[in-house]
């Protein structure tokens, strides 16, 4: 027994020695760290492997080593490294961690001096706002970016008669009104609950948020984003609307995670989770993007409103941890001017699969990084209803919590104005 | 005379003085680890339960007790606390009571029979927290989980049930299974504890008529005193750390937090509670411990 | 029947108490080995069988492709260490064998250095008398007492100021400074004829070679008792690893296991499949050594 252990052991350690690489570091080398969220492919060890083999090979001297998060643990993992002192150089993530928690506890370093009048020109203004603080530092460096929106059943609404209601080429309904009228129609064809207002998780709320201020017109903060203003009349009221519609149900026990299953099953018709990236997913059952699992067709639609809908953003960069190190945040800056603002920009946003935040960069044409795939062209029909990005306000975190409990309460028939103002107070830290 | 002491006291102190050097040397690698590791780490939590401080950042603000006031006025606290509570009185008597009836039923079986019900009892135990938190994830899933499935198969369920995710549900399926993780070693005391009980005693005890269940009572259960007095103790201390369940299963979502996950919450999650109040909280949890854990001690002693 | 039967009403009502009760604790044994049933028959399933919301009992084809995924899925060089310019780099393999071998150096690490520390300080606290023992015991005794989870925030900053945040050796030391094991030994120490060492010493040995030649082969089943119990808790301990290790290739297997949980998708196939990996190899060690495990944890509640 013993024997055998120890010729396997000496087995692995030959072979390990003998595929073992040796390399001379002459002392020019910086190795800097890369965190990435799972922001597309950005999670995917192969995808993300090409892209740094790529920079590696344009700027001798920098080696990125690069971890994957995720959004269960990522935050976590990220707190406790800084703590132990070993933060990362580069994060990839939005707005809402770089600038509005990393950002403003002075954890990052500033990137203003990257962007110049060009820069400003290039990017989408909606975006390049959301990376600065108020007082015009600016804590990310964006790449991609993308509007979340809802997802119907198009078969189930088509055989409800419901279809009607939609302006299908545009992606938007036609009222609020309408809204309502095509969820009753659908709820009374299938007799079940069409959508579900999910009421938990660690992502997803986006839907809940963009559904509830646009119906009436509410916000959800301030303009300054100071203040959290969803207990406002206008939110009361597209609370109430919801909860008294029978065909759309509050479920405390789903997230958003769950919707998505819900409605590729077929249990729902309606999904108030969606994002290009579910568009596209060709879901477990296989059966191709935009396809639910028995094949129906899956049209995905911007918020109902009144006006023009409002839509919950995702912008997503980079940015820098202050390490103390000169040679490294060089380095770094390197990296994402590399991946950013450069003839290769292209493929560092397809690898994301999402859309650029610039139209060109260092000459190059970004408008059509997309002309191949008909679906996320489709899909940029929604971009220029992206509304205010206002994830950097104070106490998020904390807020998103106060909002899926205001949610699950209202689920359980409690007053709905006095719940809203109270996790809105709650929000707001008061 | 006194001086014959004197030396006798001398050699004495000599012997004592040889004797401490050795065993100090033998004590060192321990000692190291003991004080580096968990000594100062405790110092330094009490310390740090005294000031307002967020991970990150160096700064820190001595607040004195505010964060003990803060924490009895924090609802999320008391409701942590709470939860904690349920688990606890929940998981340790049904620990005992179903551990020791597996163990009384296993024990009177053929020996090869008794340990391989031992084993599997003490399966989930070796699978390992992460391994078996993951396939109960499974079995209690809204869509495909085989609890649902059973239940509205037969009939049970009116239509699925999220377990995990609605409040009324999640704490009860933690507990579920933390119950099948903490049977294990309770059973193998049981067994034998069952095992060493005076066989005469017993024998008498039915010779002079007396029914199994009451020899049960009446003999054995006075001698396995120890053993319960044990498996109170340390289920009870697992009940009150139960972590890795709520983290992977619900992040402390539909009601589910306990102080063990808000501690971890507050120092890691959410600036706005701080490591501090975290540390102010495992003080306290650490007190609560401390007082059951001799409460139980002082009972089983006494009786 | 009754009066077919030869035994009396109070017998007959004790076998058929014995038999129901031996049908029960057979059902709910079933129960208790139905997740690792689940997990290694999900481990091989394909993805139809997986997602079916019927569940299917026996995989219809067993298919390796979960752990495929898991293997594909990261990979990390074997080892990576610098001595002066030069920097070793290992194979890359799947940061899942990683992670396993990670697991077990870690439980296997802190396993011999607690048995190590524990049965040179049991021994003395059970056997010398010097000065500060009271205090040292009492010290021990108390801090046993506490929940262990307690101080691991501040250890956190402790360990990123030793420079050891993000290593196996944030794992492992704070087990091995947890006093159990000492406690154990000392009971187990304390069995011991006094006269043996007594007789030992006046022979001439050394302290040490009393210890090594005397002392530890007597305690050996105490020893074994030790290692078991550290074992199953070094590797059980979630929390800790959780806040101590963070990069890839640093990671257990339990941790990994637990990055694999997706944010919108759960893939309970990769999850089988990784939970299978974690899990066989320890349960199969389990049942090969089970007298011992039951042994040890017997024996551990005995004597601490």
């Amino acid at each position: 027994m013993k024997k055998i252990i120890a010729m396997l052991l000496a087995v692995m350690l030959v072979i390990g020695l003998c595929a073992c690489t040796v390399e001379q570091n002459d002392g020019n080398t910086v190795e800097i760290t890369l965190w990435t969220y799972p922001i597309g492919g950005w999670g995917t060890q192969a995808t993300v492997d090409a892209l740094i083999d790529g920079f590696e090979a344009a700027n001798p001297g920098i080696k990125v080593k690069v971890e994957y998060l995720t959004y269960t643990d990522g935050d976590d993992k990220v707190n406790t490294a800084i703590e132990g002192g070993q933060a990362p150089d580069l994060i990839m993530e939005g707005p809402e961690r770089l600038v509005a928690n990393w950002g403003a506890k002075g954890l990052m370093v500033d990137l203003s001096g990257m962007i110049d009048a060009t820069d400003k020109s290039e990017i989408n203004t909606a975006a390049l706002n959301a990376c600065y603080t108020a007082d015009g530092k600016c804590y990310e460096y964006p790449l991609v970016m993308t509007a979340h929106c809802m997802a119907i059943n198009k078969n189930v609404f088509e055989a409800a008669g419901a279809m009607e209601h939609i302006n299908a080429e545009t992606h938007t309904w036609k009222s609020v009104e309408d809204f309502f009228a095509a969820v009753e129609k659908v709820r009374v064809y299938t007799d079940k609950a069409v959508g579900a207002v999910f009421c938990g998780g660690q992502g997803g709320d986006q839907g809940t948020r963009a559904l509830v201020t646009n119906l009436k017109g509410g916000t959800f903060t301030n303009a300054a984003h100071t203040e959290y203003t969803w207990n406002s009349a206008e939110n009361i009221a597209a609370l109430q609307a919801l909860k008294d519609c029978a065909g759309i149900e509050f479920n405390p026990g789903i997230v958003g995670g769950d919707e998505i299953k819900l409605f590729y099953q077929g249990t729902l018709n309606m999904a108030f989770c969606w994002n290009i990236a579910q568009q596209l997913d060709p879901n477990t059952a296989g059966t191709g993007a935009e396809k639910t699992a028995n094949g129906d067709e899956i049209l995905f639609l911007a918020f109902p409103s009144d006006s023009t809908p409002a839509l919950q953003g995702g912008i997503w960069g980079f940015g820098i941890f202050n390490n103390g190190n000169d040679e490294k945040i060089e380095a770094a800056k390197k990296f994402i001017k590399y991946m950013c603002d450069s003839e290769k920009t292209a493929d560092a946003v397809k690898a994301a699969n999402y859309f650029a935040v610039r139209n060109t960069a260092e000459g190059a044409d970004l408008s059509n990084v997309w002309a191949d795939n008909a679906v996320m062209q489709e899909y940029n029909k929604l971009m220029p209803m992206l509304g205010d990005y206002y994830q950097v306000t104070t106490n998020w975190a904390a807020a998103r919590t106060a909002w899926w409990e205001m949610l699950q309460d209202v689920g359980e028939g409690k007053d709905i104005a006095e719940v809203v103002g109270q996790w809105a107070n709650t929000a707001n830290n008061k | 005379m006194t001086n014959k002491n004197m030396t006798l006291n001398m050699r004495n102190r000599k012997l004592m003085l040889r004797e401490s050097t050795t065993a100090y040397l033998f004590l060192l690698p321990f000692l190291l680890f003991f004080v580096l590791f968990v000594v100062v780490p405790m110092i330094s939590c009490v310390y740090a339960g005294f000031f307002e401080a967020v991970l990150g950042t160096s700064e820190k603000k001595f607040v004195g007790f505010g964060n003990y006031v803060k924490m009895f006025q924090d609802p999320e606290f008391i409701n942590a606390l709470w939860n904690t509570i349920i688990i606890v009185v929940v998981s340790v008597p049904v620990t005992c009571a179903f551990s020791l009836w597996v163990a009384s039923i296993i024990s009177k079986l053929h020996v090869a029979a008794t340990s391989a019900f031992r084993c599997i009892f003490y399966l989930p135990v070796v699978t390992g927290s992460v391994a078996v938190t993951m396939v109960w994830k499974w079995i209690y899933d809204y869509y495909n989980g085989v609890l649902n499935y059973i239940g509205t198969e037969t009939g049970l369920l009116e239509k699925n049930i999220n377990w995990l995710g609605d409040p009324k549900y999640a704490l009860g399926c933690i507990i579920l299974i933390l119950l099948t993780t903490s049977v294990g070693q309770p059973i193998v005391l049981y067994v034998s504890a069952l095992d060493n009980v005076d066989k005469s005693l017993v024998e008498a005890s039915e010779v002079d008529g007396a029914t199994p269940m009451q020899s049960f009572w009446k003999i054995k259960w006075p001698q396995m005193m120890p053993t319960t007095l044990y498996v109170l103790i340390i289920t009870t201390i697992n009940s009150f750390q139960c972590f890795a369940l709520i983290q992977l299963l619900t992040s402390g979502g539909s009601n589910t937090k306990t102080i063990m996950y808000y501690i971890y919450y507050a120092a890691f999650k959410d600036d706005n509670l701080g490591y501090g109040y975290g540390s102010a909280m495992g003080v306290i949890l650490a007190i609560i411990i401390a007082i059951l854990s001799a409460a139980q001690f002082r009972a089983g002693k006494e009786k | 029947m009754k009066t077919k039967n030869t035994l009396n009403p109070s017998q007959l009502r004790s076998n058929i108490y014995k038999w129901i009760s031996t049908v029960l604790v057979s059902l709910v044994a079933v129960l208790f080995l139905f997740p690792l049933y689940w997990i290694i028959t999900g481990a091989f399933k394909n993805g139809v069988d997986i997602n079916s919301a019927e569940p299917v009992w026996w995989p219809s084809e067993w298919v390796m492709t979960n752990f495929q995924k898991l293997m594909d899925r990261r990979s990390s060089p074997l080892f990576e260490f610098t001595i002066g310019n030069l920097t070793f780099v290992g194979p890359k393999i799947p940061s899942a064998i990683l992670w396993l071998i990670n697991s077990v150096v870690m439980a296997v690490g802190s396993m011999l250095l607690t048995c190590l520390t524990s049965a040179m300080a049991g021994y003395v606290l059970a056997k010398k008398k010097f000065w500060g023992r009271g205090i040292i015991f009492g010290l021990i005794v108390c801090a046993m007492a506490l929940p262990k989870q307690v101080i691991l925030i501040p250890l956190v900053r402790q360990m990123s100021s030793m420079k050891m945040w993000d290593t196996m050796w944030a794992v492992i030391f704070p087990i091995v400074g947890w006093p159990f094991g000492v406690f154990l030994l000392k009971q187990f120490s304390e069995g011991i004829p006094t006269e043996m060492v007594e007789a030992c010493r006046i022979d001439g040995a050394s302290e040490w070679r009393t210890f090594t030649d005397v002392m530890f082969p007597m305690i050996k089943p105490g020893v074994g008792a030790c290692a078991i119990f550290t074992f199953i808790n070094a590797w059980n301990d979630y929390f800790m690893q959780l806040i101590m290790l963070t990069k890839t290739e640093n990671l257990t297997i339990a941790l990994g296991i637990a990055t694999m949980q997706g944010e919108s998708s759960t893939d309970f196939g990769l999850l089988m499949a990784g939970s299978a990996l974690a899990s066989v190899p320890i349960i199969i060690i389990f049942l090969i050594f089970q007298k011992y495990f039951t042994k040890g944890i017997t024996m551990g509640a005995v004597k601490g």
